[in-house]
């Protein structure tokens, strides 16, 4: 706080020296701390410590050290720098309190109509006469709206279409790894699975099929329909979850069910997988598969149905492609 | 020249070097005559005051960490063979965004402490805007004047919530990409739109190689810039209210009354910011955050196990996880079942966050200025409703730990699950009426909430015991102190401002001004 002056200026003139005029001191510019001279010493500290702290964040990040040393020294060099002013400022400042008055925000209602009548006025001086130019200024701005969205919406990215009703699954795509091998039907033990996509698109995000094998021979029937769809003991679904679109990555050998990691939905893989637990709504879709004649397996079509979650073009939870 | 430019000339003569400097630029600006005000402007002491402060400096430092992380930060999904210092890495092909968080991570002096201080901060940021929000919505901070502060708090929290978001996803690592397939398939399930949304955003179908340049120039330049908007209308329209503050201690609603910016003010706030910067940094150093290396690169056919996305978004991830798998199924058209939990349930959350001052006052028939804040006893029934809507949010974000309980507790994922999505319902319906009951007990307890001073025994020569309050705490008055009022310099601004009138000249139409 300014020491008290004696006003040197008369009122309205602008001068640099005048200062404040505050009153006697009160009880209210005493420190708050009861021993002032502990909680300088206490500042004191603070700073010495935060001023050590800070060179050796210097000489940490000088040698390269490691992000323990260096987060630790600057770290303390901080938080110790704070607490010293943090400190000052609550004991070793006018400890008050202190009051300012406070305007109300509400406005009269002659105020506000002053207020309304002069922007009425003015605006209606300055269109008088020439409504047609305001109605043409509004048109043109009303243009400039929507074709300024075109750009700056549409060309973001293409249209969905057609692209989230089907795969690149194809009749007779070979079932394919990662790693570019296709898989034969001597390749999965009885409990096994692996991830496979059609061999144009591999690794892709909605191709992602998962391959288990059931049973050593024989036609797996998970659904009545689907008779010829899981040859030598195979079966094919989408990796895609139903619900929020995860890789159904997580198979339990015991319970024969496909779990999302992600919301912990879990699917019936004997049963067309369809979700006997979680917030997943719909089956996972099955690829139908055959074997080709050197024993590779292949897909008898692309799915049936949409993959992954729902959207809103997508029609109902059964619809099947005919 | 004349005498008064003489005068100032020898004036100037005496002064020192910072005050000369002063002057100059006081000449320039007349500081000296507006800037008054700004020293001597009241800020109320109490300690939730300074949740808001703890939003402010962690952004602060989210600005000061986030550019550093942009001068090394390559926001690129090109594939490039990974040959930095980090071992188990080495050969592998990874996008360019992942290959540059783990080198900025490990190669970088000071970058894995930036990162990690960056994403801590992003936490508390978002963390201690809910806590700032909770403190305003239960002492009825947000009635007029300031319902629309309140929005705009409310639009940041939205916007931090985003940008948190976005942030956590650039690195292209296997949890954040999982985040980003699930944010793709929330944004498909829109009616109408949503599709069209999820294609525009991304540049195409999922996942396409836009998503990482997109998110990054919206979470390093778009959303930043906004929320700076926003905070500086926010912290002006604070300032054109004043600091509303409890009632007590001499406090009316036509004063404000703490301590003064200059100095107290300004040293404890200033020192609150090193304070926070400074936990930021020690979190950086000693607690691990996004370490990810051990994540791996993100393919779409690819996913870890226990995946949870930061805290803040927990909330939404609960409310995926305990929605029944219901849909609605229309000729052709479907509304699928993540709709429900991952957009309508913010939008009615949000919503009500920003109707909330409309339709409190509409219910209470209150619509008058206040500028003292309630006490949350005081006002049992919004602090029950609160705290019961506080309880169901509290419920969703355990129940994203779904997977990780089951595994803790060894009961299956059945019994979790069900025992959350039971909870969601019961625990606010019970919060309810406990809370309220609580605030009715509060308000007959004498004395409640005042600060209690100690008794001290005395033992006389005698052998007798004495009991005598102990001193009273310096600064601290229970009822009606002296106040220091002020000094309000009563300046003619109209007069100090303009040269000596004269008279308006011909052809000039003079608008008459009154300064308030």
């Amino acid at each position: 706080m300014p020491e008290d002056r004696e006003p040197t200026a008369a009122p309205g003139q602008a001068v640099r020296h005048e200062g404040a005029r505050l009153p006697a001191r009160g009880p209210q510019f005493e420190v708050a701390a009861r021993n002032p001279r502990r909680a300088e010493g206490v500042v004191a500290v603070a700073f010495g410590a935060s001023l050590l702290s800070f060179a050796a964040f210097g000489g940490a990040y000088w040698t390269n050290a490691d992000n323990f040393v260096l987060g630790l020294t600057l770290g303390v060099a901080l938080a110790a720098f704070g607490f010293a002013l943090t400190y000052w400022g609550k004991y070793l400042m006018p400890r008050g309190p202190f009051e300012e008055s406070r305007p109300m925000m509400a406005t009269t209602r002659a105020e506000r109509e002053e207020m309304v009548a002069d922007f009425a006025l003015r605006g209606k001086v300055a269109v008088e006469r020439r409504g047609f130019l305001a109605k043409l200024m509004a048109a043109a701005g009303a243009v400039l709206g929507i074709v300024v969205a075109f750009p700056l919406i549409r060309s973001l990215g293409p249209k969905p279409d057609q692209s989230l009703y089907h795969t690149k699954w194809r009749k007779g795509s070979r079932l394919t790894t990662i790693d570019g091998q296709f898989v034969h039907v001597d390749d999965l033990d009885v409990g096994g699975i692996v991830t496979v996509f059609p061999p144009d698109d591999i690794g892709g995000a909605f191709s992602q099929t998962i391959l288990l094998r059931i049973t050593q021979t024989g036609n797996v029937v998970t659904e009545p329909g689907r008779e010829t769809w899981g040859p030598d003991g195979y079966l094919a679904y989408s990796k895609v979850c139903t619900h929020a679109g995860c890789p159904v990555g997580l198979y339990e050998k015991l319970t024969q069910q496909l779990l999302c990691p992600c919301h912990q939905s879990l699917f019936n893989v004997l049963d067309g997988a369809f979700p006997v637990f979680g917030p997943a709504p719909r089956p996972l879709p099955q690829l139908p598969l055959y074997v080709d004649g050197e024993g590779y397996l292949r897909a008898q079509s692309d799915y049936l149905e949409p993959i992954g979650p729902g959207f809103w073009y997508r029609g109902g939870s059964n619809v099947m492609y005919k | 020249m004349s005498a008064a430019q003489a005068d100032g000339r020898a004036a100037r003569r005496e002064e020192s070097a910072v005050e000369r400097l002063y002057g100059w630029v006081d000449d320039r600006f007349a500081i000296s005559r507006g800037g008054r005000h700004l020293l001597d402007k009241i800020f109320p002491d109490h300690w939730s005051f300074m949740l808001g402060e703890i939003a402010l400096y962690s952004f602060i430092v989210l600005l000061v960490t986030g550019v550093f992380l942009t001068l090394y930060f390559v926001p690129s999904e090109h594939d490039i063979v990974y040959n930095g210092v980090y071992g188990p890495l080495r050969g592998q092909t990874v996008s360019e965004a992942y290959a540059s968080t783990v080198n900025l991570s490990f190669s970088v002096r000071d970058g894995l402490l930036m990162r990690q201080m960056h994403h801590w901060a992003a936490n508390i940021f978002v963390g201690s805007i809910v806590v700032h929000m909770l403190r305003v919505f239960f002492t009825g901070g947000f009635r007029r004047p300031r319902e629309i502060n309140w929005m705009i708090g409310a639009t940041m929290l939205i916007l931090a919530i985003f940008n948190g978001f976005l942030g956590y996803s650039l690195p292209d690592d296997l949890i954040s990409g999982t985040g980003i397939r699930i944010a793709y398939s929330i944004l498909e399930s829109i009616p109408f739109v949503g599709t069209y949304l999820a294609y525009f955003l991304f540049g195409g179908s999922y996942p396409g190689t836009a998503i990482i340049p997109r998110f990054f120039i919206i979470h390093v330049l778009i959303l930043p810039l906004v929320i700076l908007g926003l905070l500086a209308a926010h912290l002006g329209i604070l300032v054109r209210h004043r600091h509303s503050q409890f009632p007590g201690r001499g406090a009316r609603e036509d004063n404000v009354v703490g301590s003064p910016l200059w100095p107290a003010f300004a040293a404890k706030t200033g020192g609150f910011f090193f304070l926070i910067a400074g936990v930021t940094a020690l979190l950086g150093a000693l607690v691990q955050i996004n370490p990810i290396w051990l994540y791996g690169q993100y393919y779409p056919y690819k996913v870890s196990y226990a995946v949870q996305p930061d805290w803040y978004m927990g909330w939404l991830d609960g409310a995926l996880r305990v929605m029944p798998s219901w849909e609605i199924n229309l000729p052709g058209h479907m509304v699928p079942t993540i709709f429900f939990p991952a957009v309508l349930l913010p939008g009615i959350t949000f919503g009500l966050i920003y109707a909330w001052p409309l339709i409190e006052a509409k219910l209470t028939g209150d619509y008058a200025e206040h500028h003292l804040l309630d006490r949350p006893r005081d006002k049992p029934l919004r602090t029950a409703i609160g705290a019961a809507t506080f309880s169901f949010y509290f419920v969703l974000f355990g129940a994203s730990a779904t997977d990780v309980l089951a595994n803790y507790l060894t009961v299956s994922l059945n019994v979790v699950l069900w025992a959350f999505r039971i909870a969601c319902i019961v625990v606010p319906i019970v919060v309810f009426p406990v809370t309220y009951k609580i605030c009715r007990e509060i308000q007959e307890t004498p004395g409640a909430g005042s600060r209690k001073r100690p008794n001290i025994v005395v033992r006389s020569a005698e052998g007798g015991y004495e009991v005598v309050p102990s001193e009273e705490y310096p600064g601290y008055v229970e009822r009606e102190p002296d106040l220091e009022p002020v000094p309000v310099e009563e300046v003619d601004v109209v007069g100090a401002m303009q040269p000596e009138q004269e008279e308006t000249p011909e052809g000039i139409y003079r608008i008459p001004r009154v300064f308030r």
